[in-house]
């Protein structure tokens, strides 16, 4: 709803003036072309869907564009025990919500203590030094990470939680520090006069203000967090424990022929984010706007 | 422009409230997050290339071997197609996305019906796991088109891409600009939104028809997201491994492995510390990727 409000008031200032030559002037062959493309995108997500409520007899014969018929749950009932997918989804989950919460908190307090005293040189030198994990793609680091946390006992969804924050770190605190400057000082300082510590200006008043900042850094932390395949699967040594990315490589190798047991453990592994973008579009598409352009 | 000159004022205001002391609870804002980056960043990074200068297997007893590594590195066959492929793949699928979402988002800022249901359809691969609709795709290329082309008698379509050396990296380039597309998508969108109508009304009057406006008003005026496209997208498809672990593995033989399989695999393989020194090659390739990007997105600022 928003969104279209938010990009329907830019078209509708524009155009708005003259009303009657936008009523006139729908583009039709655009929207028809457009309507056509998104073919490219639902197809795959159809036969996701299609290949996931068949039975796997229909499910071999090599048609992924048919529609299920007989409808079956099979699929789902084999690929949920197949794959443990309360458990997937549990380590998935925590991994998730571990990363977005200390993404925001550690970036957040980060950012705050960097910016209020920009003119020390550690805060300084350590803005620099944390946006110079920028240049390090994980491939770099990651084989002595994994040795670092087979030594340390993180080779855990813990450990996970630990890395993926770490390399979310750097972008966040760009948006962060950027964000914090824009936030005039006196709103500050009248706190401060009424006798508030730093600790309450912080987290009474700077952190509510960051909400939208916090919301798309939680974005980008989510969708890393929940999507990632290599770096779990690098560092959780533990199978048991992998998360639901992870998993569906099961049917790479065994049970590779059960079509439609490996369709609907996929479907059962992406439908979280789909219907969480459904819910949250307006913060994802400014969220993901904001950040890349400002990162 | 305007940030700086906020951070300039803002810098001098501050200089004079802080020549006091830092309050040491700013210390505890910062120091934790330091200390685990630190660890978890720095540590391992400063190890590898550590361990790319010794004859390392990750466990056990080491010794220093000077440059051994780097030297065969660079004439290692395996390691220059890596290489190859990464950046050949990279340079593909830039100018794919950038095509095609550009494209596409010109037709969504333009006076077209179901706005906001179309940008939500195309935004949807963003959210979605790589290696998962790689294996969707897997299906796809592998199963589904060749059983359409052999009942349609199309005898190209009928075998799998996939398993042809000279064309899986064709598959792979379609998986990942599908997924690549929403992000770029919706930077252009914000570029396009961001040229006022006046300057198409004042076009139009002048006589510019609808592809002279796209030539010479919106693509100019787009430039800077292009760059910060470009930029970003091929930073991103250097890193490429979900994708290609689902399609294929890297094969068919070796033909699309990329650089970041090619590393990983070292630590199966006992090459610790020769792909350690891999490692360090790509470290340095991303930094000089990265300041390129700076010198170019400084002179856009610039402008």
């Amino acid at each position: 709803m928003s969104t279209q409000t938010l990009l329907t008031t830019k078209a509708l200032t524009t155009s708005g003036r003259k009303p009657r030559i936008r009523m006139e002037r729908v583009n039709w062959s655009g929207t028809i072309i457009l309507i056509l493309c998104t073919v490219t995108v639902l197809i795959p997500l159809y036969v996701t869907i299609s290949m996931a409520f068949k039975t796997s007899k229909q499910a071999v014969d090599g048609n992924a564009f048919s529609l299920p018929a007989p409808f079956s749950l099979d699929g789902f009932a084999q690929a949920w025990d197949l794959t443990k997918f309360p458990v997937g989804a549990g380590v998935s989950l925590l991994v998730t919500a571990g990363t977005v919460f200390l993404t925001v908190v550690l970036a957040a307090f980060a950012s705050y203590a960097i910016v209020r005293n920009w003119d020390h040189r550690l805060f300084r030198y350590s803005f620099f030094y944390l946006l110079a994990a920028m240049f390090i793609p994980f491939p770099v680091v990651a084989l002595p990470q994994i040795q670092l946390t087979g030594l340390t006992h993180l080779d855990n969804p813990f450990g996970v939680i630990l890395l993926a924050t770490m390399f979310q770190l750097s972008f966040s605190v760009l948006l962060f520090t950027a964000f914090l400057r824009s936030i005039p000082l006196e709103l500050e300082e009248s706190a401060r006069i009424d006798g508030a510590s730093t600790w309450q200006t912080f987290w009474r008043i700077i952190f509510p203000l960051l909400g939208p900042m916090s919301a798309t850094v939680g974005i980008f932390a989510f969708l890393y967090a929940w999507n990632d395949f290599m770096m779990p699967s690098l560092i959780i040594s533990d199978p048991a424990l992998q998360t639901l990315p992870v998993r569906q490589n099961l049917f790479q190798n065994q049970f590779s022929s059960n079509y439609n047991v490996a369709f609907a453990s996929y479907l059962m592994a992406m439908a979280p984010a789909i219907v969480a973008y459904l819910f949250t579009q307006r913060w994802v598409m400014e969220g993901v706007t904001q950040g890349a352009v400002k990162g | 422009m305007t940030t700086t000159t906020t951070i300039v004022t803002r810098g001098d205001r501050t200089v004079r409230r802080s020549s006091k002391r830092v309050e040491p609870i700013y210390y505890l804002f910062l120091l934790p997050t330091l200390v685990l980056f630190t660890l978890a960043i720095t540590v391992p990074a400063v190890m590898g290339i550590f361990f790319s200068f010794t004859d390392s297997i990750g466990i056990g007893t080491w010794s220093f071997n000077g440059l051994t590594n780097y030297i065969a590195a660079f004439s290692d066959p395996a390691i220059l197609q890596s290489y190859l492929f990464t950046f050949g793949f990279s340079i593909a699928t830039v100018v794919v996305v950038n095509v095609l979402a550009f494209l596409l988002a010109v037709g969504l800022v333009s006076r077209i019906r179901f706005k906001t249901g179309l940008r939500a359809i195309f935004v949807i691969p963003m959210v979605i796991s790589g290696i998962i609709i790689a294996y969707v795709f897997n299906f796809l290329f592998s199963n589904s088109i060749p059983a359409l082309g052999s009942a349609t008698g199309i005898p190209w379509l009928s075998t799998s891409i996939l398993a042809n050396p000279d064309l899986a990296w064709v598959g792979i380039v379609i998986v990942t600009a599908w997924q690549a597309i929403p992000g770029t998508l919706l930077i252009y969108i914000a570029g396009l939104l961001s040229i006022p109508g006046e300057v198409y009304e004042a076009a139009s009057i002048d006589g510019a028809g609808r592809f002279q406006q796209l030539t010479r008003i919106t693509v100019p005026l787009v430039a800077g997201y292009f760059v910060i496209n470009i930029v970003l997208g091929f930073k991103g498809f250097l890193n490429a491994y979900d994708i290609i672990k689902g399609l294929t593995d890297g094969g068919p033989g070796t033909a699309t492995r990329s650089v970041a399989m090619t590393i990983i695999a070292g630590f199966n393989g006992g090459d610790y510390a020769y792909q350690m020194a891999n490692a360090t090659i790509f470290f340095i390739v991303a930094i000089l990727i990265s300041l390129l990007q700076l010198s170019v997105t400084r002179g856009r600022n610039a402008l």
